[in-house]
C-alpha cells in the first residue's frame, strides 16, 4: 500500500503544479514509512518540504497555503502526534470556509498513518478517527488496500474541502494487489459493498477489513453463512443510505473498529441504524472495537486489537438471537 | 524559495553531508544581549529631527484622519453595546497608533492578518465600519472580508492564526509574489505556542512576514510582567533568529517607518521581521470586563498622557498641518460617519437562520441535508419566518 500511496502523490505532484507536500522528514529520508520516496528528488526542496518538528505548526501553515491557493498535503509521521495539531485543525482547518462564509476555501490534504499492529511504541498505534469524524468541516477517509488508496487520495487532494487520510499502517506492507498505472479516482463519501451476502451485515474499515475478510471466508466456506461485507472507505461523511440499504436487507449486522468503543464509529453507525432500519433488525446490532484504554504496549497489543475469530463468533452468535 | 538547510544535499556518490555547526564553539551570528529601539514622536509631540521620515502632508493628514475614526468608531461601539444593541466587543482606545501604523505600508496585494482588536486596520484595508457592526452584532455575513481585501478573519482562540498567517507568506514564495503579510498578535498571544512555531516556520522559510507583537501590557487580568520573564517580547524574534525591533507603539511615526521597513524586507526575499509594539490598553479587554478589579488607576492615568491622537495632533499643529479648528473638524466629522455606519447598520436585513448549514463544505453532505431538512422544521413549528 505504501508504493500505491507513493504512486498517487507523485502522479498528482505531475498533474498539478499547485501540489506540494509537508511534512517531518519526508524529503531526503523519503518519510519514515517510505511513502514520499524519491518525491523531492523529482519535484525539488520547494514542493516537497521537510519542515521543523512542530506538527501544530506544520498543520496551521498548510492551511495558509491552502487559502493562498496552493494544495498542500501533510504528512504526520504517527496519526498519535496529529493531538499536537489539534488546535489547527479545529480552528482552522476545518473553519475557514464556514467561517468566511465560502469566501475562503483549505483543499489540503492531511496524510498519517494510523493503529496498531506493528509493534511499536507508545502513541504510534492511536486509531482516534472518531475524534475527526466529530469535527464540522473535515472529511476523514481511510482505505483499506493498495488500490483504494491510491484512488481515494488521488480524489482527497483534488477535493476543494479539508480532508483527514489516515492509512493503516499495518496494511502499508502487509499484502500486494494490482494497482493500475493510468490514474484512478474514486468517490468520496462513498463506502463499497465488497461481498454481496443475504444472511448478515458486517461494516468495518481500514486496517480491520483484513480481519473481517479472513472471518467472513471461514463463515461462508465453513458454516455456509452468507456475510454481506461493507467497506466504509469514508467515515466522514457517512454513507449512511448503502449501510442502511444493506441491513434493511439481511436484518442483522455487525461492526468491526479498532478504536476505543465509547463514542465510537461503530457508535455513530448504530444510532444511524437505529434511525432508519430499527423495524428491519431481527437481532442486536453489535460491535466489536478496541477497549477504552490508552492503546496498550505491543507486547500485548495483539489482545487488544479485533481478530477474526471474535468475529466469527460475533456473527454466529447475532445469527442466533432469538 | 529558501528552505531549511538547503544546503543539505546528497552527492552523486550518493555520500551524505552534514549540513550542522560542526562545534559547540562556534559563535552565533545574533546578538541576543541587544534590541534596538525606536521612537521618533517623543509622548509631547516632539520629533527627532535625525529620524522624521518625508510622509507627505496628505499622507500624514490621512492617516491622523483614520487614527481619529477609529476612535470614533469604537466610543460609537461602545454607546450600542451599552444600549444593548451590540455584541461583546474589544475596544481599540489607545492603540490606534499601533494598529494604524501597522498596516500604513501594505498594498491591496498583501495579506492583513488582524487581532479582534484591529478596528481601526480594518477600516484602512477597506472594511465598512457597518460591516464591523455586523461582525461584532453576531451575523455570519459579518465575517467574511470584503471583496477584494486580502484579510484572514482574525482569530477568537488567542495566537491561532499566526500560523496560516505565515503560510499565506509561504504561498507567497510557492507561487513567486513579491507580496507580504502582516500579521497582528499580542502580549498574551506571545506565551501560546503555536506563536513560537509560526515564528519558527516563518524564519526557517524566509516567509514574508512582518509580526506585529502589540504589547499593550494587559491580557484580560495578566499583566506582562506575569506572561513572561524577559518583558522585552522583540527578543522572541531574535530567538528565532529574525530581525527584531521594539518599537514605541503610541508614536504613530516609528510605526509607520518600522513597518515600511520590514514590508520592504518582506518583499526583497530577506524574510520575516518581529517588531514589538509597545502600548496600553487604555479601555476594557471587552465589554464584558471590569479592570478596576484588576488594575491601578495610576498606571492608566499615566498612559493617557501618552495618547498617541494627541501626540500626532501636536507634532502635525507643530509643522502648520492642524490647528484647533481643523481638529474639532476632524473629529466632528468621525463621528458623523460613525453614526452613519450605526443607521447604515440599523437598515440592514435580519439574520437568515437557515444559512447556518451553507458553507461547511463545498456541496452538502447528505447526512447535513438531513440535518438541515430537521432544523427547518423546527424553525416552522416555532413560527419563525
Amino acid at each position: 500500500m505504501v508504493e500505491a500511496v507513493n504512486l498517487a502523490l507523485s502522479q498528482e505532484m505531475e498533474r498539478d503544479e499547485s501540489v506540494c507536500m509537508l511534512g517531518e522528514d519526508i524529503g531526503v529520508n523519503g518519510g519514515v514509512f517510505r511513502a514520499t520516496k524519491d518525491l523531492q528528488k523529482h519535484h525539488g526542496e520547494e514542493r516537497v518540504m521537510d519542515t521543523p518538528l512542530a506538527e501544530c505548526g506544520i498543520v496551521g501553515v498548510a492551511v495558509g497555503m491552502a487559502m493562498y491557493g496552493v494544495r498542500p498535503v501533510v504528512e504526520i509521521q504517527f496519526s498519535g502526534f496529529t493531538m499536537q495539531a489539534f488546535d489547527q485543525i479545529e480552528q482552522n482547518m476545518a473553519r475557514l470556509r464556514n467561517r468566511t462564509r465560502g469566501k475562503y476555501t483549505v483543499p489540503m490534504v492531511l496524510r498519517t498513518p494510523y493503529g496498531g499492529g506493528i509493534r511499536a511504541v507508545e502513541h504510534h498505534s492511536e486509531s482516534r478517527e472518531a475524534y475527526w469524524a466529530h469535527t464540522p468541516g473535515v472529511k476523514v477517509v481511510i482505505p483499506s488496500g493498495p488500490r483504494n488508496a491510491r484512488a481515494l487520495l488521488a480524489a482527497s487532494i483534488r477535493e476543494d474541502n479539508p480532508i483527514i487520510f489516515y492509512e493503516p499502517k499495518a496494511v502499508y506492507r502487509a499484502f500486494r494487489e494490482e494497482v493500475p498505472d493510468e490514474p484512478e479516482l474514486m468517490e468520496i463519501g462513498k463506502a463499497e459493498i465488497v461481498r454481496e451476502g443475504k444472511d448478515i451485515t458486517l461494516i468495518s474499515y481500514g486496517a480491520m477489513m483484513r480481519p473481517c475478510k479472513e472471518a467472513v471466508s471461514d463463515l461462508v466456506d465453513d458454516y455456509g453463512i452468507d456475510v454481506e461485507l461493507i467497506d466504509l472507505l469514508t467515515i466522514s461523511p457517512m454513507d449512511t443510505e448503502t449501510l442502511a440499504k444493506s441491513v434493511q436487507k439481511t436484518g442483522r449486522c455487525v461492526i468491526v473498529n479498532e478504536g476505543q468503543r465509547t463514542c465510537g464509529v461503530a457508535s455513530e453507525i448504530i444510532a444511524r441504524l437505529n434511525e432508519v432500519a430499527f423495524e428491519y433488525l431481527e437481532a442486536p446490532i453489535k460491535r466489536i472495537t478496541g477497549f477504552d484504554i490508552p492503546f496498550p504496549y505491543f507486547q500485548v497489543e495483539e489482545h487488544f486489537l479485533p481478530e477474526s475469530e471474535e468475529i466469527v463468533l460475533a456473527i454466529k452468535e447475532t445469527l442466533d438471537w432469538q | 524559495m529558501s528552505v531549511p538547510n538547503s544546503d543539505k544535499k546528497t552527492t552523486s556518490s550518493e555520500e551524505v553531508v552534514s549540513p550542522n555547526t560542526p562545534s559547540v564553539m562556534d559563535t552565533t551570528p545574533i546578538d541576543l544581549g541587544h534590541i534596538e529601539v525606536l521612537q521618533i514622536l517623543n509622548e509631547h509631540g516632539e520629533v527627532d529631527k535625525g529620524l522624521e521620515p518625508d510622509f507627505s502632508d496628505e499622507r500624514l493628514l490621512e492617516i491622523y484622519r483614520a487614527m481619529v475614526l477609529a476612535r470614533a468608531f469604537d466610543t460609537r461601539m461602545m454607546t450600542m453595546q451599552r444600549q444593548g444593541k451590540m455584541g461583546t466587543f474589544a475596544p481599540n482606545i489607545g492603540q490606534e497608533a499601533c494598529i494604524i501604523g501597522q498596516v500604513a505600508s501594505l498594498t491591496k496585494e498583501d495579506w492583513f492578518a488582524p487581532s479582534y482588536r484591529s478596528f481601526g486596520a480594518q477600516i484602512m484595508r477597506g472594511w465598512s465600519m457597518e460591516h464591523l457592526m455586523r461582525l461584532w452584532a453576531g451575523f455570519h455575513d459579518g465575517f467574511p472580508p470584503p471583496e477584494g481585501v486580502n484579510d484572514l478573519p482574525f482569530s477568537i482562540v488567542i495566537g491561532s492564526h499566526v500560523l496560516p498567517a505565515v503560510g499565506i507568506g509561504m504561498g507567497m514564495q510557492y507561487k513567486k509574489k513579491n507580496d507580504c503579510v502582516v500579521v497582528n498578535y499580542g502580549d498574551g498571544a506571545s506565551s501560546q505556542g503555536a506563536v513560537s512555531e509560526a515564528l519558527n516556520f516563518a524564519a526557517v522559510y524566509k516567509a514574508p512576514v512582518v509580526f506585529i507583537c502589540e504589547n499593550n501590557g494587559w491580557a484580560i487580568s495578566t499583566p506582562t510582567s506575569k506572561q513572561t520573564a524577559n518583558e522585552i517580547l522583540a527578543a522572541h524574534g531574535a530567538a528565532h533568529g529574525m530581525p527584531c525591533i521594539r518599537v514605541d507603539g503610541n508614536d504613530i511615526l516609528a510605526m509607520m517607518c518600522a513597518t515600511k521597513e520590514a514590508t520592504e524586507r518582506a518583499r526583497n526575499g530577506a524574510g520575516p521581521t518581529l517588531i514589538e509594539a509597545v502600548t496600553f490598553r487604555m479601555s476594557l479587554h471587552t465589554t464584558a470586563d471590569d479592570p478596576t478589579v484588576y488594575r491601578n488607576e495610576d498606571e492608566v492615568k499615566m498612559w493617557e498622557s501618552r495618547c498617541p491622537i494627541l501626540r500626532f495632533a501636536t507634532y502635525l499643529t507643530k509643522k502648520g498641518l492642524l490647528d484647533s479648528g481643523a481638529i474639532e473638524e476632524t473629529l466632528a466629522a468621525c463621528e458623523e460617519d460613525a453614526i452613519k455606519a450605526r443607521d447604515a447598520f440599523y437598515a440592514m436585513p435580519p439574520a437568515k437562520p437557515e444559512e447556518i448549514f451553507d458553507h461547511l463544505y463545498e456541496s452538502m453532505p447528505k447526512e447535513l441535508q438531513a440535518q438541515r431538512e430537521e432544523y427547518l422544521r423546527r424553525l416552522r413549528q416555532k413560527g419563525v419566518e
